[in-house]
């Protein structure tokens, strides 16, 4: 692919569906000076713990990484809110020349005092990687004193992408598996993983899951709690969201306590319907696959009629998605499907060669792929395709913004519940009053768009904008 | 201050930012510039994320993306990989390259690396516009041809070392605009030899419009101020018939028009050809008053004698009044009846709703010039200011807050260094009506039931937060009716009567 907007050294990282034998290099580090979406290792580990709500999460570090990740996910907590405020170490030079050490366990001491968390995860950044501070030591010490876990997070900004931040959250998570107590667990029992109750998605996804006859042992880790997690091993079955996210911390699971997993995507009516079924069928209970399929035919009964009026406003329009995971995508490029709309764009942070391939199996002719993205890149795709609205997060929003796209916030600060069968009426909700908004009648890119009469002037003849 | 607080050794809800984010807002002030972080790839995307959240505009930073080797081996072949890839791309006029914490740990020498970067990459051509066709005696007048090739310019590259564990947000915008007048401005000479012949101005002029700033031209560098506080000087000056060059200027590139095309660079900022003639400006003139020893201004008189004048920043009628002082002098005009009769409005607004805020209690917080400047004008309306506090530490605040209460009020409880754990703990026995901050104090003003007038940076939770009017009159008038209003709204939603006239 060969545009102005993009380097050279990415245009592999970029593939246009037909045209040529699917290809497309992802995985790498990112190109510097490409102004990349994507954040860091820290970031990957910051995102996924964050919702464990009884817990204290300390920043190890200089005073930038906790500040941009105070109160950063509308991850909603149904008692405790520790996971709202921001703790750091705030090292100065002198700690960076003398070491750290003795300040971390200063402020873990004195911030385990202060709240009483149920455990403590100490995130590394990138300095404390370089000056070499002993975090292990520090947390084994501080969690003998106060009887805690007080667990190291290795997350390192430099280390990699956030999928290495992933890797580190599991670690970390994966230390107090095993440690709570199972008794009086149900054998239809399952752990919901990579969902973080933005919104109050998971409440609702649990409440689907009780309908059908099973127990929810832990949240992993939206409206998460320590203790929960210490018991997860309890559970028969892991259900993972999500690409990459807590898959790991499953496969551990799997290698160490037996307990298999699905992989399942609560977005859009098809992959709500089918999760539901996945894990029913797992079970191999009649009453359970009954309950499932009588849940999902009147949660579809209940919205369709709305969803199709969204439906008959939308169809044909042009959508263009960018996210962190690819499994997110695959989900949304259903979901746009069942309005109407058609996929010209889809792209992820951090997507697999598979994910990717997947992405091409599901998409229609002509549809840019693409793998770590930029502005530039995002900005010369939605008007090359025209595009009509834009899914992603808070840093692609003044991209479609400033070109005059309608935008959807498909990211960890949105206040929307767009997971579930509701969840899919609200996504089309959205999708359809930014799309059907009057503001594009103003912008340039649509001005321009318009026929040989200007709207102002059709207006004023009385005539529909 | 009136009694020692408690020292904690954790920061919780940080009242601060760290450096590379002030940096990279002030390089986003340059027209034609790109911000450029040097270190891994998550500091530039978490600040930009955090900007954008306030600004609702995109902001491209560049990052050299280091990953574990370069950790080891040093971050030069990915800086220089990152600022070519820059170049190819955005075709800048201008790299700003802040350091982070990482780079500075491990001992990059930036200021090497791009020396090496230029002797690799750049043609031999100094990377200044057209100085070969400006050296003295020779022609100047430029060829199409050599218009050409100055587009295609090699962009200036500037430096600057922020590492997040030594001050904030504040320093780092303080050291970017430093280190770009430092290596950026030029010794008089060359332009005004350009002057002498006067066939080929309009020439020149198309192409760098240069006139009216030499030696005529006041700098002024307002500090970290909103986009519409920059419009509004930039209105003030021009109507004093003063030529400056305010620096710098995101007022337009972070707070620009509905587009057609996403531009690679956004429009606006403070055009490169005017920074480099700071140095023989008339005056400079430095809003801020905790501003560091050493500063863009300081430096300028340093390298050129240019002379400095500090003041607050003009928030409120006796700090914006002592600016228009200063502009009266400098242009040699009576204040604009603009600017006269927007006084007099605001001192008959003050009159109209001095009842209302009397005796009032506030918490001020944020960065320090700010809450100064805040503080002075809550003082003249009869709000008391109580507690004042910044995550800076610049050693000023305390006489800084002194200086602007005396005779208004008494001194507030002041504190630098805290964070917002802190604030709300030397709050809690304390009655207070009002908190004036960033939107980070909403946590804080939602346990304590009292409302928050928003102002500064960030404003995360409402929209507009770069059009807020702080400075001059003008800015003062729609403080005093933000605050005014909110008191009242306060007083009317608790009483259970529910009054239509207040």
């Amino acid at each position: 692919m060969k545009a102005a907007a993009v380097l050279k050294e990415r245009e592999n990282q970029i593939h246009r569906k037909g045209k040529e034998p699917f290809s497309i290099e992802c995985n790498k580090e990112s190109l510097a000076g490409a102004v990349s979406q994507r954040a860091c290792v820290f970031c990957g580990s910051r995102v996924v713990l964050y919702p464990i709500a009884d817990a204290l999460h300390l920043v190890h570090g200089p005073i930038g990484c906790a500040v941009y990740t105070w109160d950063i996910r509308g991850a909603l907590s149904s008692g405790p809110e520790l996971h709202r405020l921001s703790f750091s170490t705030d090292l100065q030079e002198m700690d960076v020349i003398f070491g750290g050490e003795k300040k971390l366990y200063n402020a873990l001491v004195e911030l385990i005092d202060r709240h009483s968390p149920k455990a403590a995860f100490v995130y590394s950044t990138c300095i404390v990687g370089i000056i070499g501070d002993d975090m292990g030591a520090v947390c084994n010490r501080v969690s003998k004193e106060k009887g805690i876990p007080v667990l190291p997070v290795m997350s390192e900004g430099f280390k990699g992408n956030k999928r290495e931040g992933y890797q580190a959250a599991c670690d970390a998570m994966f230390k107090l598996v095993g440690t709570g107590d199972t008794t009086a667990i149900s054998p239809y029992s399952i752990n919901i993983l990579g969902d973080f109750n933005l919104a109050g998605e998971i409440w609702l996804i649990q409440e689907y899951f009780n309908k059908i006859g099973i127990e929810v042992v832990a949240k992993i880790t939206g409206d998460g709690r320590v203790d929960d997690i210490r018991r997860a091993h309890g559970a028969s079955l892991n259900v993972v969201q999500c690409s990459g996210a807590t898959m790991e911390l499953a496969n551990m699971m799997k290698r160490d306590f037996g307990i298999p997993s699905v992989r399942v995507s609560y977005f859009g009516i098809e992959d709500m319907a089918d999760a539901l079924y996945d894990v029913a069928e797992f079970f191999k209970d009649p009453v359970i696959m009954d309950k499932a399929k009588s849940l999902v035919r009147s949660e579809i009964e209940k919205i369709m009629p709305e969803l199709n009026k969204y439906k008959a406003a939308l169809k044909g329009k042009k959508a263009a998605i960018y996210v962190g995971g690819a499994f997110k995508a695959f989900s949304l490029v259903k979901a746009f499907r069942t309005i109407g709309m058609d996929v010209v764009m889809v792209g992820s942070q951090t997507g697999t060669k598979e994910d990717y391939e997947e992405l091409q199996e599901i998409t229609d002719q002509g549809t840019i792929i693409v793998d770590d993205s930029n502005p530039l890149e995002l900005s010369s795709f939605l008007k090359e395709k025209d595009v009509d609205v834009f899914v992603g997060g808070v840093k692609e929003r003044p991209i479609a913004y400033k070109l005059g796209v309608a935008f959807c916030d498909h990211n960890h600060e949105r206040k929307e519940m767009l997971a579930g069968f509701q969840g899919m009426l609200n996504f089309a909700k959205e999708v359809y009053t930014s799309v059907m908004s009057p503001v594009w009648k103003f912008v340039p890119r649509r001005i321009k768009r318009e026929s040989e009469v200007g709207l102002v002037e059709r207006i004023n003849k009385g005539e529909k904008p | 201050m009136s009694k020692m607080p408690p020292s904690y050794t954790s920061t919780t809800n940080a009242c601060k930012l760290c450096k590379p984010l002030g940096a990279s807002l002030a390089f986003r002030g340059i027209e034609g510039a790109v911000p450029f972080l040097h270190g891994s790839q998550g500091c530039a995307t978490y600040m930009r994320r955090y900007i954008i959240s306030h600004f609702n505009e995109p902001i491209d930073i560049a990052s050299s993306s280091l990953g574990e080797k370069h950790a080891v081996y040093g971050g030069s072949a990915n800086l220089k990989l990152g600022l070519n890839n820059v170049t190819k791309k955005y075709n800048p006029q201008l790299i700003g390259v802040a350091t982070t914490c990482l780079t500075e740990t491990i001992g990059d020498d930036v200021k090497r690396i791009i020396s090496e970067y230029k002797a690799e990459f750049y043609n031999g051509e100094k990377p200044c516009k057209g100085e070969k066709s400006f050296e003295l005696g020779k022609s100047f007048k430029l060829e199409k041809s050599e218009i050409d090739k100055v587009s295609k310019r090699d962009p200036y590259i500037i430096s600057v070392s922020t590492p997040s564990y030594s001050g904030t947000h504040i320093e780092g915008f303080h050291a970017a605009i430093k280190a770009v007048v430092e290596q950026l401005t030029e010794p008089a000479g060359l332009i005004n030899e350009i002057h002498a012949s006067p066939d080929d101005i309009h020439t020149l002029e198309d192409t760098f419009p240069v006139t009216a700033l030499t030696r005529e031209s006041v700098n002024f560098m307002p500090g970290f101020v909103s986009a519409a506080d920059l419009r509004y000087l930039k209105e003030v000056l021009t109507d004093f018939g003063i030529s400056f060059t305010l620096f710098p200027d995101y007022s337009e590139s972070l707070d620009g028009e509905a587009l057609n095309d996403y531009p690679l660079i956004p429009s606006g900022g403070t055009p490169i050809e005017n920074i480099k003639k700071m140095g023989w400006a008339k005056i400079t003139i430095e809003c801020g008053s905790t501003l560091p020893k050493e500063s863009a201004g300081t430096a300028l008189a340093q390298m050129y004698g240019t002379p400095l004048y500090r003041t607050s920043l003009p928030i409120g009628i006796r700090e914006t009044d002592k600016l228009m002082d200063k502009l009266e002098e400098i242009s040699k005009r009576e204040i604009p009846a603009r600017y006269r009769s927007a006084r007099g409005r605001l001192v008959d607004a003050m009159v109209d709703g001095h009842k209302y805020l009397s005796g009032k209690r506030a918490i001020v917080y944020g960065e320090e010039d700010l809450v100064v400047g805040l503080t002075s004008f809550l003082a003249e309306i009869g709000i008391k200011p109580i507690i004042c506090a910044s995550g800076g530490k610049s050693g000023q605040l305390n006489q800084a807050i002194a200086n602007v209460v005396e005779g208004l009020a008494p001194l507030p409880q002041v504190y630098e260094d805290v964070d917002f754990y802190d604030i709300e703990e030397r709050a809690e026995s304390l009655d207070i009506d009002i908190l004036v901050g960033h939107s980070k104090g909403y946590a804080f003003s939602r346990k304590k039931g009292v409302p928050l007038i928003r102002v500064g940076f960030p404003i995360h939770d409402r929209i507009g937060g770069q059009r807020i009017l702080h400075l001059g009159y003008h800015g003062a008038q729609m403080l005093f009716d933000a605050i005014t209003n909110t008191i009242i709204a306060k007083k009317q939603d608790d009483s259970p009567i529910g009054y239509s006239y207040m």
